[in-house]
């Protein structure tokens, strides 16, 4: 059980709250001109880092409001919780891709379809991104 | 079905090797779907030069963590065609590999607690006898004499309505899946290196032609990623990307018991599901923790929510005591189908996004995913499951519709 700290209300357990997947994720700011790779980025891809994470949560049972969270995802410590619409707090927040065990990443070019960066200062909390996917299976 | 049935404990199956400098194909990650894509690449297209590269020890992954329920009553064509072969495989499988892996097809029931569950059920049942699926319709009564511990009564919050009932459907024993598998691929000749964690890749252009780990570089024409939980880490490595998303995914059992629960039962809607294993504990799960997680374990108020669901529907369970929870890492993706084909990178082709429910599947993906690797086309089975489909729309959408996603 997770002991989250609702920048509203303070310290509840987990059960209160409910998972919003990947922060900073923008509603494309020009929705005619994607492309449908552009469109298959925007719906179904997201980070899926392993360790620090920055995730949108909503504190369902309490304020009702929703908010940021950087979470490591391997140790699940809480590093921090921040406004919507604040950037990112910690140094990964200035480069837009993370890298989990990364030491050694590919040491030739990206491919050419590798995503078009959508990491943009989220300012919208009821963009239509998705349901926490699994949550009800 | 009690303990002394269970086969002896095994003497060791397969050897050890050092990795070799280079291979014609390379595994990644030795659980269950890396072991069968070895076992079908070496027997369905003689590629014996090949090496399944593992980081812990053989299949101490999901495939040592799952509660090994196995139906093919998925609701889709696509889905449908790949869950029935594989369940089809299970049945030939255990001669096929000379080794009894205990699958037992003990049958597995989808209960319906509301209106939607039983239409959706009845739809489902359709779709499956339209497809060459067993499935039936049980009435409240049906389900009563097939699982006589279940609780039918309508004083409780979600009564029972009915249930939809595979009859071949069942469970096996993991670990033994896994060796069976581990020692056939061992004889063909393929190597299996455990302790072996891949950490990045070699490319020349946009075409891979080795992968590096810990112990070393080795030089491969082709790469097969098999690594379940891990999968977005690797893709990350080698340059693109899955939507994936890893989630923890519990499981627990109990002590050991008397058999007294002879079927599988599965519920949706108030979210639980049991069988009994050979030996006796009672198995259960549920649904993943909500939160990304690479850690091998999720919340307790899970594993509470589940036992609530349990006890409501098997009142005899309220004096068993949970022995043991662990985590896997699972890998979900938004339309609940797996993502089975090539990549935007040469010679490189990924299995993963089974999430939940990738156990049962684990001889078709074997074999799929080798042809997909042998031949650098998909079978016409996993041809649907290609990455593109998030780009055509053409999504395979088992959310909900395949009954609990395991
Ligand atoms: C609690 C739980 C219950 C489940 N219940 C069911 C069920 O009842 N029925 C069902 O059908 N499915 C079930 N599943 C899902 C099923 O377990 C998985 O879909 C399936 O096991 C995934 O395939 P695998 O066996 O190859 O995965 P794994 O066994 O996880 O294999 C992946 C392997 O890749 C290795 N790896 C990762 N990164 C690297 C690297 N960089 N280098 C080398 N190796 C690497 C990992 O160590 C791991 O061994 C369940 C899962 C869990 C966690
Ligand atoms: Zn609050």
């Amino acid at each position: 059980m997770l002991l989250i700290s609702c920048p509203n209300c303070g310290s509840r357990d987990e059960t209160e709250f409910h998972y919003g997947g990947q922060a900073h994720v923008a509603y494309p700011e020009s929705p005619n001109e994607l492309t449908d790779r552009e469109w298959a980025e925007y719906l179904f891809y997201r980070d899926n880092t392993k360790g620090a994470f920055a995730e949108r949560w909503l504190h369902s049972t309490g304020c009702r409001q929703w908010f940021n969270m950087l979470r490591d995802t391997v140790t699940y410590e809480i590093q921090a919780i921040y406004p919507m619409g604040s950037p990112r707090p910690d140094a990964a927040g200035k480069v837009t891709a993370e890298t989990g065990t990364a030491s050694t990443a590919a040491d030739s070019t990206t491919t050419g379809s590798a995503a078009p960066s959508i990491a943009a200062t989220s300012t919208s909390p009821t963009s239509s991104t998705t349901a926490p996917e699994g949550a009800t299976k | 079905m009690s303990a002394d049935h269970l086969p002896e404990h095994p003497d060791f199956l397969w050897r050890n090797p050092e990795p070799k400098s280079s291979y014609d194909a390379v595994i990644v990650g030795g659980g269950g779907h890396g072991l069968a894509t070895a076992y079908f690449l070496a027997k369905n297209h003689g590629m014996t030069n090949i090496a399944v590269l593992e980081k812990g020890w053989l299949a101490g992954g999901n495939m040592a963590r799952n509660t090994t329920i196995i139906r093919s009553n998925y609701l889709w064509d696509e889905s449908a065609a790949i869950y029935e072969h594989a369940l089809k495989l299970w049945e030939i499988l255990p001669e096929e590999l000379e080794y009894d892996f205990l699958f037992s097809q003990r049958g597995v029931m989808n209960l319906a607690h509301t209106l939607g569950d039983v239409r959706e059920s009845m739809r489902r049942v359709g779709a499956n006898k339209l497809n060459g699926v067993d499935a039936e319709w049980l009435d409240p009564q049906q389900v009563k004499e097939l699982c006589p511990i279940l609780n039918i009564n309508d004083n409780i919050r979600y009564p029972v309505m009915g249930a939809t009932y595979q009859p071949r459907a069942g469970i096996a024993k993991h670990d033994h899946v896994a060796w069976a598998f581990a020692r056939k691929c061992d004889e063909l000749g393929v190597d299996i290196i455990q302790n072996c964690e891949v950490t990045g890749f070699v490319k020349d252009g946009n075409r891979v032609v080795g992968v590096k780990t810990n112990r070393g570089t080795i030089n491969t024409e082709k790469v097969g990623l098999a690594a379940a939980g891990h999968s977005s880490v690797l893709a990350e490595m080698a340059g693109f990307r899955l939507p994936i998303q890893s989630h923890p995914l519990q499981a627990l059992v109990s002590e050991l018991h008397e058999p007294v629960h002879p079927t599988v039962v599965m519920s949706n809607h108030v979210h639980v599901y049991v069988s009994q294993a050979h030996k006796g504990e009672l198995v259960m799960g549920a649904g993943v923790d909500s939160y990304n997680g690479y850690g091998q374990r999720g919340s307790f108020h899970v594993i509470e929510h589940q036992m609530a669901a349990a006890v409501e529907l098997f009142p005899i369970f309220a004096r068993a005591h949970v022995l043991r929870t662990w985590g896997g890492i699972v890998d979900t993706t938004l339309d609940a189908s797996p993502i089975v084909g090539n990549t935007p990178v040469e010679n490189m082709f990924v299995n993963c996004g089974w999430g939940t429910g990738g156990f049962k599947a684990t001889p078709a993906a074997g074999m799929t995913f080798a042809h997909n690797i042998a031949t650098g086309e998909p079978h016409r089975l996993n041809k649907p499951f290609a990455l593109e489909r998030f780009e055509t729309g053409a999504l395979i959408d088992e959310h909900g519709a395949a009954a609990v996603a395991h």
